[in-house]
């Protein structure tokens, strides 16, 4: 073929990799994106509601490569069919090709600024939590950790490549296997990999007990508890992310305190006063019975619409700083959805956090006042500020 | 391994042998075969070696998925180039390969041959590159951060090129050109940017232009070849089997595969092989559109206009005029809208006035508002554009980051 003007190779593409690193340069341009969004990422009920899918779908800015273009949506088209059309017969109208990274998404209809894309669960919440930090660390039974080192060591579900822990995943596969009833050795999934991280050496080994706090009197709403729920959605999944263990107690508060589950928790609604010292008391009771603070870190929120029995008031702060001697962190938010304060220009409130803001100056007291869910995200950063934030309250 | 590459060899032989015979008359081919992740790269670059950038990444990203979903599968990329470059997929089959084979070869004659293509430049692949190369250099020099910047403004106007340059391009017709030439404050880098970028618009124009009629031109000759080529019955059945896919119909789109292919099919059959010649010489999408659409077409290929009526999409329209006149107004320009460059000193403050050749379709509001701030970043001054919106003339002008409009 010596005669014939063309020639076939095959080259060595091992090494091409420019497709890839521009789709890491997209990545990271969508990270930016949701980052600049977190506040409304965050308070978004498709993905508290998640809990367990691995991936949720985010509308996201600016992604689109701008030019100068004709708007066609509203326009007459030509089009082509398969068999003969006649007129008046209805024709579906997708949307415009899809743009989104993952092929997913379309649906900016209306010349929208927005777009959607699907991201995995773990990477939205280590953008999330790298915004924010653990308060107040003080090591726990240090000599102990030490011994337990290789069980607690940090060992992550996510992590670079090269810090595979090759032990942890292959035990992790084999665990899973057994317990599908597989031979031990049937592959390694994703969800088994384990990696070492060595610089984060301050982070604790060991538990989290976090004790969760409500006034469930009759002027706390759904939509305040919708907000509570939120806050707790996210505390949990960052303290999760830190700790191997984190046990939860739930503390429903009238005049009197009773522990619950998680849903009635979150869905029960009662009526009668308000003496939110209760909550604490049980809260104190449930510490110095179970949970002694040397050997455990303890995290204690209470959420209220910030009305309280003044005669009550005195022995809440007393009990609120004894909370504090035995706490890694105690937080109060404050949710007030009708700011019925706000329309009464000479009603001086006496709400709880002007109370406990007069009362309390203590390093590990923090107090986050909500009007609705745009400030779930201040409020969680100011429960979990990140070093050198500067930020003390989000009210 | 899916393609033998001697027996692809042979295959390809037969092939070129017959499409000279035919009287196809093709730059040198280099075929190369490569994965399917090097296809995509090169199918969202539109070239194997090109400037990085977020939005190629985006299109990889895409298209990558989409072959994993099969929703589409690249077979080949050709490049107009001489000699002529092919990539095709070494996962495809003998059959699949001499098909695209055949495909290309006849890509390769419409680049030597059609009128359009006779000003591109045939190393581009070294342009591009070598401009790849001084992206990269910026970057290191400034920092990623503004030369993403600049990119993202540049290409933002890069299509807005004058198509026919003749010996003295019109500036206020060609908005790369125009700022190149008149804003103020651009640094070298900057304006090598830009020129580059305008350079590769100019290079990928007459692709656009000729889209139906290149791709209906090789989808005729891959027929005819491989027909030629006394297929065995099962391989005759899937090769029937891959046309009847590359020909199929896009709901709501126009496969230009199938449209092409039809138009040069029924010009063969009514003036004969010597004049398909000449049509793939002279023409381009609109003139062929012009020229050779007929009733007869309209109604085989089932074309219609569909449009919005009470909140639905449908049928409009299916009389063949009403079909073609809409059908070229889609391609007048590419589809783009024209935007002149007015004045370059509007008020004398030093602004940028930009009129929209409005011609009964309205700019997309979203686009237009993030242009502009594209435009502005170039021009580092107000920028205005004037454009009908609502039926009413309105002038829209950037500051910055801020969008304002208003009603003349």
């Amino acid at each position: 073929m010596a005669d014939l003007p063309f020639v076939i190779s095959r080259e060595d593409w091992s090494l091409h990799r420019q497709g890839q690193m521009d789709q890491e340069r997209h990545q990271a341009r969508i990270r930016e994106a949701i980052r600049a969004n977190l506040a409304d990422i965050v308070s978004d009920e498709a993905i508290i509601a998640s809990d367990g899918r691995k991936v949720v779908r985010l509308p996201i800015r600016v992604l689109r490569e701008y030019r100068f273009r004709l708007d066609w949506q509203k326009q007459p088209r030509v089009g082509e069919a398969d068999g003969p059309v006649r007129p008046g017969e209805p024709v579906g109208r997708p949307g415009r090709a899809a743009e989104a990274a993952g092929g997913s998404g379309a649906g900016d209809e209306a010349g929208e600024d927005w777009f959607e894309t699907d991201v995995p669960l773990e990477e939205l919440e280590e953008l999330l939590f790298a915004e924010l930090s653990l308060p107040h660390l003080e090591p726990k039974q240090e000599p102990h950790l030490t011994v337990l080192h290789h069980e607690w060591r940090d060992v992550r579900r996510q992590g670079l490549y090269a810090n595979i822990d090759k032990k942890r995943t292959l035990l992790e596969a084999m665990k899973r296997n057994r317990l599908a009833g597989r031979p031990p050795l049937a592959g390694i999934r994703r969800e088994d990999l384990r990696f070492r991280t060595w610089d984060e050496a301050e982070i604790p080994g060991a538990s989290a007990v976090l004790i969760i706090m409500m006034d469930t009197s009759g002027s706390m709403g759904t939509g305040e508890k919708y907000i509570a729920r939120s806050l707790c959605h996210w505390m949990v999944r960052f303290l999760r992310t830190r700790y191997e263990r984190v046990k939860l107690h739930f503390v429903a508060h009238t005049t009197e305190a009773k522990e619950m589950d998680e849903e009635s928790f979150f869905t029960r609604g009662e009526s009668g006063g308000t003496r939110c010292s209760s909550a604490y008391e049980y809260a104190l009771q449930l510490i110095d019975r179970r949970y002694p603070p040397d050997r455990h870190n303890l995290y204690a929120f209470h959420f209220s619409d910030g009305d309280n029995l003044i005669s009550d008031n005195p022995r809440a702060v007393a009990l609120l700083r004894k909370l504090l001697e035995r706490c890694a962190l105690v937080g109060y938010g404050q949710i007030e959805t009708q700011p019925q304060y706000l329309s009464m220009p000479y009603y001086q409130p006496n709400t709880l956090l002007t109370l406990f803001r007069e009362e309390i100056d203590h390093p590990r007291f923090v107090t986050a006042l909500i009007r609705d869910r745009s400030e779930i995200y201040a409020a969680l950063r100011a429960f979990f500020p990140r070093p050198g934030a500067g930020e003390r309250g989000a009210g | 391994m899916a393609c033998d590459l001697d027996r692809l060899g042979e295959a390809v032989e037969a092939v070129v042998r017959r499409a000279r015979a035919a009287g196809l008359d093709f730059f040198p081919l280099r075929f190369e075969l490569c994965p399917p992740d090097v296809l995509y790269t090169f199918g969202a670059y539109g070239m194997p070696t090109r400037f990085s950038h977020w939005s190629f990444g985006k299109a990889y990203h895409l298209l990558k998925s989409q072959a994993k979903l099969g929703l589409t599968k690249i077979y080949e990329l050709v490049i107009n180039s001489d000699p002529c470059h092919a990539f095709l997929l070494e996962s495809n089959s003998l059959l699949e390969n001499t098909l695209v084979a055949a495909h290309v070869l006849a890509h390769a004659d419409f680049f030597k041959h059609n009128w359009r293509f006779q000003s591109t430049n045939r190393r581009m692949l070294h342009s591009m590159s070598a401009f790849a190369e001084r992206v990269r250099r910026y970057e290191e020099r400034l920092g990623r951060g503004p030369v993403e910047r600049f990119l993202d403004a540049a290409l933002a106007v890069a299509e807005q090129i004058d198509p026919f340059p003749g010996p003295r391009p019109a500036p206020q017709r060609d908005l790369p050109l125009f700022l190149l030439e008149r804003a103020p404050e651009l640094a070298d880098w900057e304006r090598d940017i830009l020129a580059s970028l305008r350079e590769e618009a100019l290079y990928f124009r007459p692709q656009m232009e000729t889209k139906i009629l290149n791709e209906g031109w090789a989808t005729f000759w891959h027929v005819r070849l491989l027909r030629e080529l006394d297929l065995p019955p099962a391989q005759a059945v899937e090769f029937a089997r891959m046309h009847a896919a590359v020909i199929a119909p896009h709901p709501h789109q126009l496969n230009p595969y199938r449209l092409g292919y039809h138009l040069l099919e029924s010009i063969e059959a009514r003036y004969g092989r010597e004049r398909l010649f000449e049509v793939r010489t002279l023409e381009t999408d609109v003139s062929l559109v012009r020229n050779y659409l007929t009733p007869e077409l309209c109604q085989a290929l089932n074309l219609h206009v569909y449009a919005q009526q009470n909140g639905q999409w449908q049928v409009a329209a299916t009389d063949w005029t009403a079909v073609r006149d809409l059908l070229l107004r889609q391609l007048e320009n590419c589809g783009l809208p024209y935007i002149y460059a007015e004045d370059d000193n509007y008020q004398g403050r030093g602004e940028l006035y930009l009129r929209h050749g409005y011609d009964g379709v309205e700019l997309d509001v979203t686009h237009l508002t993030h242009a502009l701030r594209h435009v502005h970043h170039i021009w580092r001054r107000p920028v205005h554009l004037e454009t009908v919106q609502g039926g009413r003339n309105t002038v829209y002008t950037c500051h910055g980051e801020e969008v304002t409009s208003r009603v003349l």
